[in-house]
């Protein structure tokens, strides 16, 4: 599996990130993130060949939402298409617009990801995915103590303090981007005695609500060389989704999606050490417990090793492998947006753009994950030079 | 472009509720079968299956995330799918797109729609309006229908009769189409007596409540020829959104398939679709869209489609038979309007039409549509050779 042309991103944008958008409708909070990205890439809309939407239908309620956004996405007379897969859909339309690129169909393409959380019930939303005659009954939307249950059980009281040091790392560096949603200052203490959720989870681990909009666009190799903005390159991308039944064959754990997907692409790009080759990680955090877990599958490292990361620091802004210097999920999750912001970031740190949640390094490799559905994975690697 | 092909199809009868039926069971029917017909397996071995896309709607599936219950069927279970949210020829676009990128190499292509699931497909579609401006007028998509007809017969003088006789076309056609739903032929008279649902809509103007799945699977040109005798290629598309609101445009035209159209024939080296064509498949869901589609699609002088159909020009054994399948007014859930148009066109192209079949055709077109008075469209040039 080999993209047959390369494909670069050339611009990406942002709304501001807000619990509350009471001051714009849906094709406004749209506008926000496309003129964000037009205005970064330097480029007009007429230099955009076709869009692809994404974002979540039932939590807002409203069916084929890509029409009524064609007021704010700039798709009105233009080529496009709507792409959704649940949480993960800002990757999975991220992949989808560089393989469109890569199919030589278009030169330039725009990905837009969009969530108006206030306008429904989120949980409500989320519970509606669980099968109507046997899960829904005992879906609980995305909260879970499953895996903090087996942290703690494994290494104690250790693993809590960890992850509350985790989200207090990620409040640190929301704090330093201008549009994360939550930027509150926290300490420790305040995550552990935060309102339980499902024990070990707490309120303060757990993802917000947000109402915001990200946009990323796409172009190939002769295009990318003459538009104004540095590109990015996507390297490769991988996606791995798993059936709706989680415990087929019995209560046998299972390899997490986060583990396949990793495993992929690093043997398909010849990456023995994710520790050592990549610069940066954004990853789809819907939890701090999730957050330290995963980084045990994207780092390949087991999860005594990757405690001590967390305690000496490593995935801060500042340590050996940062991960989500934007703040992450646990600080803004506009759903339907929010795995499309991990690769606008990821290639903001590529370009040294990030402004005051700069990693201080030179950012060669950055990668960035998506996280929805039935416990799916997309990963997507990007590079300073292909 | 470089082409991708479709080497096998296979689709469900097309049925008013598949109540025996969960939409798993639906869409394993057509997998398995595409999976038997070519003897492909999923990631087992080089050369398998290697990617899912599907087609579903979170609003008609009642169900959010509408694709995560048919992953293990198409085979996404430790691997990739992707759901493409509208008309599933786009679906069909996407996954030629997949392999032309080289991401992929061959596609197993899904879609599924139960519509008798819903209580009212009217609410669905006016969920689709906007909370401030539309919802408070009632605006859902028949009544948009409803109006776009309206504009359509002011402006060109087509009548009521003639969008009729589109009916009694498609209904002749889907006589001989033993998936489709309504195969019982139609009277012009029948049409015009039946009652009005939303003027001038009536309810023989209007396409039935219909469930069903199509897959296929979608490769490159290379790879097809290994898997089968007859691939039916993918010439060149396009699509277009066209405004939001009515009023922004001009409702009696359809401006986005006329530039969709334009787009398609320029990728697929089309340079007179009215002679270059073997068969037309349109996915009108409304009679009067057969014959404002088959003017914005550039196949006949705008305002002269009706009388083209009266004519019986566009029948089987016409010099431009259009719907030989049925068309959507036989019975297609919306989200396979455009999909199910490609699956006839594979069987056109391939010789497997039975009763239905067109002659020594080569080249086809299937057009999709998405949206409140078909907002969006995209438009598909397919060749046998």
């Amino acid at each position: 599996m080999s993209m047959k042309r390369k494909v670069a991103i050339t611009g990406v944008g942002q709304s501001k990130h807000r619990g509350h958008r009471q001051d714009v409708n849906q094709p406004e909070l749209v506008w926000e993130g496309v003129s964000d990205a037009l205005a970064d890439s330097k480029l007009d809309l007429k230099d955009i060949d076709c869009i692809v939407h994404g974002n979540m239908e039932l939590f807002e309620g409203i069916h084929q939402p890509d029409m009524w956004h064609t007021l704010g996405d700039g798709a009105r007379m233009k080529e496009g298409i709507r792409i959704t897969t649940g949480g993960t859909t800002g990757a999975t339309i991220s992949c989808a617009a560089a393989n469109l690129v890569a199919s030589g169909l278009y030169d330039t393409v725009m990905a837009v990801g969009v969530e108006k959380q206030e306008e429904g019930q989120t949980t409500t939303g989320i519970t509606a995915m669980a099968d109507p005659l046997w899960g829904r009954e005992i879906q609980t939307g995305a909260i879970t103590g499953a895996t903090g249950v087996i942290w703690v059980t494994e290494l104690g009281e250790r693993a809590e303090w960890a992850a509350a040091k985790l989200r207090v790392s990620a409040a640190k560096n929301a704090m330093r981007n201008p549009k994360a949603h939550l930027r509150i200052n926290i300490t420790e203490a305040d995550v552990m005695n935060s309102r339980l959720l499902a024990y070990p989870l707490r309120l303060l681990h757990m993802c917000p609500e947000s109402n915001g909009s990200c946009a990323v666009i796409y172009t190939n190799e002769e295009k990318a060389g003459k538009f104004p903005q540095k590109p990015v390159w996507v390297k490769d991308h991988v996606t791995i989704h798993k059936e709706e039944t989680f415990f087929r064959g019995g209560p046998r754990p299972q390899e997490l999606s986060q583990s396949y997907a990793a495993r992929t692409l690093y043997d398909r790009n010849g990456i023995k050490d994710p520790y050592k080759e990549i610069d940066v990680f954004e990853m789809y955090d819907p939890s701090s417990w999730w957050e330290m877990d995963w980084a045990c599958h994207f780092l390949r490292r087991e999860k005594k090793e990757v405690l001590e990361m967390v305690e000496r620091g490593d995935f801060e802004l500042e340590g050996a492998w940062p991960i989500n210097p934007s703040g992450g999920v646990v600080s803004t999750n506009p759903i339907g947006a929010t795995a499309l912001i991990r690769v606008a970031e990821a290639a903001l740190q590529i370009r040294g753009d990030a402004g005051e949640h700069q990693v201080p390094k030179d950012v060669r490799t950055a990668l960035a994950s998506g996280f929805g559905g039935t416990f799916w994975t997309v990963a997507t690697l990007l590079v300073k030079e292909l | 472009m470089t082409r991708a092909a479709i080497v096998a199809m296979a689709q469900t009868r097309f049925e008013p509720k598949k109540g025996k039926e969960r939409v798993q069971e639906m869409v394993w029917e057509v997998v398995k079968e595409v999976r038997e017909t070519t003897g492909l397996g999923i990631r087992q071995k080089p050369g398998d299956i290697d990617t899912a896309v599907t087609c579903s709607d979170d609003f008609f599936d009642a169900r959010t995330i509408s694709d995560s219950c048919i992953g293990d069927l198409v085979g996404a279970h430790f691997g990739p799918e992707e759901k493409v949210a509208m008309d599933g020829l786009n679906a069909l676009f996407y996954s030629a797109a997949c392999v032309l990128s080289g991401h992929s190499e061959v596609v197993l292509l899904a879609g599924h729609c139960k519509e008798s699931q819903a209580d009212s497909r009217n609410l669905i579609g006016y969920c689709a309006s906007d909370p401030v401006f539309l919802r408070g007028v009632g605006l859902d998509y028949l009544s948009a229908a409803g109006l776009q007809m309206s504009a359509y017969l002011h402006r060109t003088g087509a009548t009521e009769k003639q969008c009729a006789s589109a009916v009694a076309r498609d209904r002749r056609h889907a006589a001989k189409n033993p998936k489709a739903l309504a195969r019982k032929p139609v009277s012009v008279e029948d049409v015009m007596g039946s009652d009005y649902v939303c003027d001038p809509l009536k309810q023989l103007d209007i396409y039935p409540v219909t469930d069903g799945a199509i897959a296929m699977i979608v490769t490159t040109e290379d790879r097809a020829k290994k898997i089968t005798d007859k691939p039916v290629y993918i010439q060149g598309a396009g699509s277009c959104y066209n405004d939001y609101y009515l009023g922004d445009r001009d409702l009696s035209r359809d401006q986005a398939l006329v530039a969709a159209a334009r787009r398609c024939y320029q990728r697929a080296g089309i340079k007179d679709p009215r002679h270059e064509l073997d068969l037309i498949e349109i996915a009108a869901a409304y009679s009067y869209q057969e014959l404002l589609f088959l003017e914005a699609l550039g196949l006949v002088d705008d305002g002269h489609a009706g009388r083209l159909i009266e004519s019986g020009a566009t029948d089987l054994g016409g010099k431009l038979p259009v719907n030989a399948s049925g068309g959507m007014l036989s019975g297609n859930p919306l989200l396979l309007g455009g999909l199910a148009r490609a699956a006839e066109c594979f069987l056109q192209l391939r010789g497997e039409a039975g009763e239905r079949q067109v002659a020594g055709a080569t080249r086809a077109l299937a057009q999709g549509a998405t949206g409140p008075a078909a907002q969006h469209h995209i438009v598909m040039a397919l060749a046998g050779k």
